[in-house]
């Protein structure tokens, strides 16, 4: 309803707007000759067009500078990597360059508009080229550009290529639509080898039995990584195309079916740790507050309380995957190394796990068939609605 | 001048009755071959399209501001089944997302943008009749209107329109079971963009074939107005790279429907292991951007001709550069064909390919950085003349350069890591190409609608029309950058999975105020449009006291433009305020003074 006011309000604005400028044409009228109604600007256009240009440039301006006070703290503060630091001072370096051309640009771009507006009497400086200028302004860019380029390239070689003979930990990320999985190498920090056409009861990731790499590997849907040591990535998809996305860390990549991508990156703070930081408190304290106020509006109106927020780091979806591609994350723990080796050493293998499926699907032989044919009542139910719809669907098509 | 116009209509009735009596409605106003009319059919498409897609943008604006309330409008338009009880469902979000994407960049701003303006000013700035082949240049309209009305019926398909993005990467474009939208709908999008390119295709050719071969005498390349070579040069880039994208398209239809596996390999979906295999998702990537990133320059360059052309007249100043602005032209299109990659840094390519392309993108700033500046040295020390064509010129210069600069982070490998297709993205595009395109057209259409209807647009509602729409382009796509910057991913439903976004939340309330603001304010310019075409105030020859030879035909059209013999050209087109002369403008078609210096031209 209040979308619905809004909407006829703005579309009332405008009427107004419109009928305003019929006045103020209907007001000029009789006071000035014929050239006004000819429709091209006039010196008085000009001059009010000119002001107003100088009106946008302090508009914009203002509007920089009230989005970095008001807004500048939303932006991804200490990254929680190792290479990410490398990252933020290339786009610091970036942002210096950028916002200097920006203001000078648009300086000299609207300024110039109003200086020159136009006026009969005047007549414009006829410049056609000079030389000395396009070089200057193809020279300079290419010096700082080349400068760029360089860090960026070699920033991009030292996230993008790991050294085989590094001691890292080697953890694969799973994605398939709205979900993600972890499974860790284990003791031999070797992943067992994997098809999506052996996919099979629990073992949802298609993992290879008869690899004995694999007999050690551990599946989990929590991340956990150990700070200040070397993770590498290799990520399968068994669907679509996923992005998996850890914003904190300044790392992402795509993963795609039917290929093995990778990343890798150094944790260097633990949650705890990042939760602690300065930055953080503040954000979280905000967060906070503006969840409590959605709560007790949330109350009045008879729904559920948000449940308070505490940091933890997060592994998101950034490639779209499907209807529900806004909710597919998973969370991210890094742990001091004793916490890390202690939660592994806690968890049990896929192979314990597939045994231990197996021996509890013997004794419960009996009860597979009631499952059957729970699971076989829910598909009818399902058909039957779809049916249902249809036949509604239709129905009102006829209707009209 | 009006009177010279007048002595022209008359001699031309009298030529027309003889060669043209058999003009009924139909090759008059639909099936017609004149230039001028398959202009103006172009452009009438490519506004409908374009109320269209903007009107989707507004509604999945609303949904991020207000997440999953119930809005009757939503109801309203888009059915029971999309939006039940008014909340906007999660698919059809995609859906409206993918199709506001595909509508703008292919129907409004390549076939409306381009298809307009090629058409109408190809023929009339060079001095030609009409184009190489006018019934090639038909069939090239209908093919765009055919597949603008297959692209909108797609919306009204059982299961949805098209949903995958509009990039439509592959596995989620390939399997229905991956997401609705990915069974009738996506085959209706893949025909229709078949179509598509095909009435693309026509008429670029038209295009290149008409600037080299049909120009009038003295009309030297160097002497051709920066608004032809753009067209020209965009023509070029479209025929090379829209075929690859047809490639694309006719191989993701065969793995959809005959079984192939070109892009898709080991998929476990729905419970099953489907047959694909050794297809590759990033195969398609590569032949999608290499249309795709030449696309955004088909896009945008006809845009920065019509500003070039547009500034120069209202400065009363030639083109500063005018050679410069010719070699960055072409610069940017040599460029834009090796910088695909930049749209897939992450994509698991190998990193060294990123380090290629992070070099070849960045090196594109540099033509655009001399486009820039060329633009602001044309204004200084001109004698500018406000009318709202140069206003939009100014703006796009303007957010030209905001857009571009945010270029250098996301061309560059390393930044784009953690920038990429998070909403710093859409902020980017949209002001470099989205906000800029629509811009250059404006000021096209402001500038060209004289030619094209014989009549003024009301200056007055101009104004309006640009000031708000400039203020709510700022206002839309500036705070995006900070919602990307705080890594809030692009094509997301809602956020409200995720706390960690909560804070930003009051800014994409004001980031959708300003976008429904600045949508209502185009039905201002809707208004002018229309009601000028019947009711605006009748054009003199030459309103803006251009140089270019479309302003010496009669402001009546008639078929084969001039009346009389085509004029001969004697100079450059930017002869404005030349010391030489007593009036500030020369037209081409004016003989050289007897001394007076030729520039090279």
């Amino acid at each position: 309803m209040t979308s619905l006011l809004v909407i006829i309000v703005l579309v009332l604005l405008a009427v107004a707007l419109w009928q305003l400028t019929k006045i103020f044409d209907l007001t000029q009228v009789g006071s000035s000759s014929s050239s006004d109604d000819s429709q091209v600007a006039s010196d008085n256009d000009n001059n009010i067009q000119g002001y107003l240009m100088f009106g946008f440039l302090a508009f914009i301006y203002i509007f920089t500078i009230y989005g970095l006070l008001k807004w500048g703290n939303l932006a991804l503060h200490t990254p929680a990597s190792e290479h990410g630091v490398l990252v933020d001072s290339l786009m610091n370096i970036t942002w210096v360059l950028i916002f200097t051309v920006q203001v000078i640009t648009q300086g000299l771009l609207y300024w110039f508009s109003f200086k020159n507006r136009g006026h009969k009497e005047k007549k414009a400086l006829f410049f056609a080229d000079s030389n000395k200028l396009e070089a200057i302004w193809s020279i300079i860019p290419s010096v700082v550009l080349a400068c760029l380029i360089l860090y960026g390239l070699y920033a991009w070689n030292n996230i993008m290529f790991v050294d085989k003979d590094e001691d890292v930990i080697e953890i694969e990320i799973y994605a398939q639509q709205f979900k993600w999985t972890a499974r860790y190498a284990g003791k031999d920090n070797v992943l067992g080898k994997a098809n999506v056409r052996l996919i099979e009861g629990i073992n949802t990731l298609g993992v290879d039995m008869s690899d004995p790499y694999a007999q050690d590997d551990i599946v989990v849907t929590e991340l956990h990584l150990p700070k200040g040591k070397k993770v590498h990535f290799k990520m399968r998809s068994q669907d679509v195309l996923h992005s998996a996305y850890f914003p904190h860390f300044r790392a992402q990549m795509n993963v795609v079916p039917g290929m093995v991508t990778e990343f890798a990156f150094i944790p260097t703070y633990t949650t705890a740790e990042y939760r602690e930081l300065p930055f953080m408190v503040e954000k979280v304290s905000n967060i906070n507050k503006i969840r409590a106020e959605k709560s007790t509006e949330l109350l009045a109106k008879g729904g559920t309380a948000l449940d308070p927020y505490t940091f933890d780091y997060l592994l998101l979806c950034n490639k779209i995957c499907g209807a529900s591609h806004y909710n597919m994350q998973m969370k991210v723990v890094v742990d001091t190394p004793e916490d890390y080796k202690k939660w592994l050493s806690e968890k049990t293998t896929l192979a314990q796990d597939i045994k231990a499926a197996a021996a509890a699907e013997k004794p419960a032989e009996g009860e597979a068939g009631a499952t059957t044919d729970s699971a076989s009542t829910i598909v009818k139910d399902t058909v039957k609605t779809v049916v249902d719809t249809v036949k509604a669907a239709v129905a009102k098509v006829a209707m009209k | 001048m009006s009177a010279e116009a007048h002595d022209h209509d008359h001699g031309h009735d009298h030529h027309e009755h003889e060669h043209h009596h058999k003009d009924t409605f139909i090759t008059k106003y639909i099936f017609s071959i004149d230039h001028k009319m398959i202009a103006k059919q172009y452009l009438i498409t490519g506004i409908i399209m374009g109320i269209i897609g903007i009107a989707m943008s507004l509604l999945f604006r609303m949904q991020l501001a207000w997440p999953e309330e119930s809005f009757k409008i939503f109801n309203v338009l888009l059915g029971d089944k999309f939006a039940p009880d008014g909340v906007m469902a999660n698919d059809i979000y995609l859906a409206l997302v993918t199709i506001h994407g595909t509508i703008m960049v292919f129907f409004v701003l390549t076939a409306g943008l381009s298809g307009t303006f090629s058409n109408l000013l190809i023929p009339l700035q060079i001095g030609a009749r009409d184009m190489a082949s006018g019934f090639m240049n038909m069939i090239s309209y209908w093919l765009f209107f055919l597949s603008a009305v297959i692209m909108l019926s797609s919306l009204f398909v059982e299961a949805g329109p098209a949903s995958a993005g509009w990039t439509i990467y592959p596995p989620l474009s390939a399997l229905p079971q991956a997401i609705p939208g990915s069974g009738t709908g996506m085959t209706l999008w893949l025909v229709s963009m078949a179509i598509f390119i095909a009435s693309s295709l026509m008429g670029s050719l038209n295009y290149i074939v008409t600037v080299i071969n049909l120009r009038t005498k003295g009309m030297s390349m160097t002497r051709l107005p920066l608004t032809i070579w753009t067209f020209f040069v965009t023509a070029i880039i479209g025929v090379i790279s829209f075929p690859v994208l047809l490639s694309a398209a006719l191989l993701l239809i065969f793995d959809r429907s005959f079984g192939t596996s070109f892009f898709l390999s080991d998929i476990y979906i729905a419970g099953e292991v489907l047959h694909y295999q050794g297809g590759s998702p990033v195969l398609f990537e590569h032949l999608f951007w290499f249309l795709g990133h030449p696309e955004v320059y088909i896009v945008i360059l006809p845009a920065m001709g019509l500003v070039s052309e547009i500034m120069a007249t209202n400065s009363r100043k030639p083109i500063f550069g005018y050679r410069a602005m010719i070699m960055s032209v072409l610069a940017i299109a040599f460029l834009s064909t090796i910088v695909w990659g930049h749209h897939m840094f992450i994509s698991g390519m190998n990193p060294f390919l990123g380090s290629v392309f992070t070099f070849t993108t960045l090196l594109i700033a540099i033509p655009s950085a001399v486009k820039a500046f060329n633009w602001i040295t044309t204004l200084w020390k001109g004698n500018l003349q406000f009318n709202p064509a140069m206003l939009f010129s100014i703006g796009m210069v303007s957010t030209f350069i905001t857009g571009g600069l945010t270029g250098i982070i996301l061309g560059d490998s390393t930044l784009d890591i953690n920038v990429h297709d998070t909403y710093f993205v859409i902020a980017h595009f949209h002001l470099v190409m989205g906000i800029s395109a629509l811009y250059g057209m404006f000021a096209g259409i402001y500038h060209w609608f004289p030619k094209m209807y014989g009549r003024m647009l009301n200056k007055n509602l101009g104004y309006i029309h640009f000031w708000v729409t400039a203020v709510c382009a700022y206002g839309v796509f500036f705070p995006m950058h900070f919602i990307g910057l705080a890594g809030l991913p692009r094509r997301y439903y809602t956020n409200t999975n995720f706390p960690l976004f909560d804070d930003l939340q009051n800014v994409n309330v004001l980031i959708t105020t300003f976008a429904l603001v600045g949508g209502a304010f185009q039905l201002v310019f809707l208004y002018n449009f229309f009601s000028s075409i019947f009711y605006g105030k009748k054009a003199v020859q030459n309103p803006w006291k251009s140089t270019t030879l479309e302003w010496t035909t009669p402001v009546e059209h008639i078929h084969g433009n001039w009346p009389g013999e085509i004029p001969h050209v004697y100079r450059w087109p930017y002869d404005y305020s030349n010391p030489n002369h007593d009036v500030d403008f020369v037209p081409q078609n004016v003989p050289m003074k007897e001394g007076e210096e030729v520039l090279h031209h």
